[in-house]
């Protein structure tokens, strides 16, 4: 182990700015970037659901409406 | 082939002359562009004589990218691009031909007016035959590659500012040697290096950009 | 020979590939999490002091995988572009899609943590070197390539069209770093370089090692989940979607 004390660790020789900044953008954007993915991902997924369900319905309606018409 | 090349010129100047409206407006876009630099940054003489060369790269840069929207822009929206699609020649000397004609109308009044401007910023007579000659280098290059951003762009919404963003990019090495070639003539040093890469890259620029260019051409006739 | 070319491009059809993408992700996160933890480790628990640079050299087991991962994901994304063009896969234009954002952010982290390590070594939060300069112009190369994509409505013209000026892009990105360098060396620019660092103990060569690995794992994580989505997106219309849609239902 490097460190003395965790002051040590945290102050990085006066640079703890410099660094601490570096690590801190890269972990929040490396944890933003899969967390926007999972949350663009649910939201298609939900409307692409609806949607179908909407097409689906509609198809239901429509061979209630002329019964005919489902028989070929 | 020279036929070919000679007659898609010809039409292409043709058509620009009718509207010489446009060619006016690009070369006082690049006076303007000039002139406001020693407006925003002082006239002091020193001075102006260190920022010339990039300020008036950068201008020209940018007015013969004015045109670029236009290239293959007129001839999408009359068909006249899908009969030279057709044709039994290759599209990307249609291209180049056509490269050649936005040249001529583009590039060359910028380099006849350069040294004009570069009188503005007390630039000596050699500086100023060597930013002629840079220009003349540099400015076909930019037109061949411009032609690539041109095609790419072809009819998609907000081309102009999207073409902008994807050329600009790439005409960062011709920045660096039309302007640096400059800089070594006020500097002291040859110019030589930076003009023979110049040289080099208006080839590259010229002979190679057509064949990617065709190809975004046919992805956008699809 | 020839079944194995044809067993590639049954994996290239999105139908195939979902799935198997699907099964690959959470591996690729188990290894970007353990070569991330060991680098880390490594690179800010044991690793010594740098003589020269103190304690900020640190950032280097961030900034070097990061710029690393900027280039080489542009050099990939080339690669998917050029298969695109030259099988008309359907699977690499969604691929050089969803590679572009994820390039674009280890460019601009590459440009955020170069500017950090610049402001205590040259005292200047920005340096035009000809490193840092080339990294600004691939980031420019990647939100192009991204706004053309965003703005051509028809998939398959954006998938060619951004294909092309991916490759445009590959063979240019040598000229605009050797120009750039020559322009730097003319200017006379920083004194001290970023990526020489005097004295790389064995330590830290690991440390960077296993951080780029990590940033690696990560970035192919992120791709194949956006892929996915890209892929939802756009076969909406076929039946396979509906039904992978419907049975969780």
């Amino acid at each position: 182990m490097h460190w003395n004390s965790l002051a040590d660790f945290l102050a990085m020789g006066n640079h703890g700015l410099y660094v601490w900044g570096s690590v801190l953008m890269m972990a929040l954007l490396m944890l933003a970037e899969p967390i926007l993915l999972r949350h663009g991902r649910k939201k298609l997924v939900a409307r692409l659901r609806r949607q179908y369900r909407a097409e689906r319905s509609e198809a239901r309606r429509n061979s209630q409406a002329n019964p005919g018409r489902s028989k070929d | 082939m020279l036929r070919l090349l000679r007659a898609v010129i010809s039409r292409d100047l043709r058509l620009a002359m009718r509207r010489q409206a446009d060619i006016v407006a690009a070369m006082f876009f690049f006076i303007i562009v000039v002139s406001l630099f020693p407006l925003g940054v002082g006239p002091e003489p020193a001075q102006l004589r260190r920022l010339a060369p990039g300020v008036l790269w950068v201008a020209a840069l940018l007015a013969s990218m004015l045109s670029l929207p236009r290239l293959f822009a007129d001839d999408h929206r009359d068909g006249t691009l899908e009969q030279l699609a057709l044709a039994p020649q290759p599209l990307g000397l249609i291209v180049l031909a056509k490269v050649i004609a936005h040249w001529l109308v583009a590039g060359l009044p910028l380099v006849l007016l350069a040294p004009v401007l570069g009188i503005q910023f007390d630039l000596g007579a050699d500086a100023l035959v060597v930013l002629m000659l840079s220009l003349l280098l540099g400015t076909p290059a930019l037109s061949g590659i411009g032609a690539i951003g041109a095609a790419l762009t072809l009819g998609v919404r907000g081309g102009g500012v999207l073409l902008s963003l994807l050329v600009l990019p790439l005409y960062i090495p011709v920045l660096i040697f039309g302007a640096g070639a400059v800089d070594a003539t006020v500097s002291g040093l040859g110019p030589q290096a930076h003009l023979s890469l110049l040289g080099a890259l208006a080839l590259g620029g010229v002979f190679f950009a057509p064949w990617p260019t065709a190809a975004a051409l046919r992805v956008a006739l699809e | 020979m020839s079944n194995r070319v044809i067993n590639w491009f049954r994996y290239a059809s999105p139908q195939t590939f979902y799935p198997l993408a699907g099964q690959l992700i959470p591996w690729f996160w188990a290894l970007a999490a353990l070569f991330g933890a060991l680098g880390l480790t490594i690179g800010f628990l044991l690793a010594p002091t740098d003589a020269q640079q103190g304690e900020g050299y640190r950032i280097i087991f961030l900034h070097v995988p990061a710029s690393w991962m900027s280039m080489f994901i542009y050099l990939v994304m080339a690669f998917w572009a050029a298969t695109g063009l030259a099988f008309n896969t359907r699977l690499s234009g969604m691929m050089a899609s969803a590679l572009a954002p994820t390039g674009a952010l280890f460019a601009f982290l590459s440009l955020w943590t170069g500017a950090l390590w610049g402001k205590p070594m040259w005292g200047a939060w920005w340096v035009w070197d000809a490193r840092l300069t080339s990294e600004l112009i691939l980031l420019f190369l990647y939100i192009g390539f991204i706004a053309l994509q965003a703005a051509i409505d028809d998939p398959r013209r954006a998938d060619k069209a951004g294909a092309i000026l991916a490759l445009v892009g590959v063979v240019n990105i040598p000229i605009i770093y050797f120009s750039v360098k020559w322009w730097n060396t003319l200017h006379q620019g920083a004194s001290v370089s970023l990526t020489k660092a005097p004295s790389m103990a064995a330590m830290m060569l690991w440390g960077m090692l296993f951080c780029a690995l990590a940033c690696w794992m990560y970035s192919i994580a992120v791709a194949l989940t956006r892929v996915r989505t890209i892929m939802l997106e756009r076969e909406r219309h076929t039946d396979w979607v509906r039904a992978l849609l419907a049975d969780k239902e």
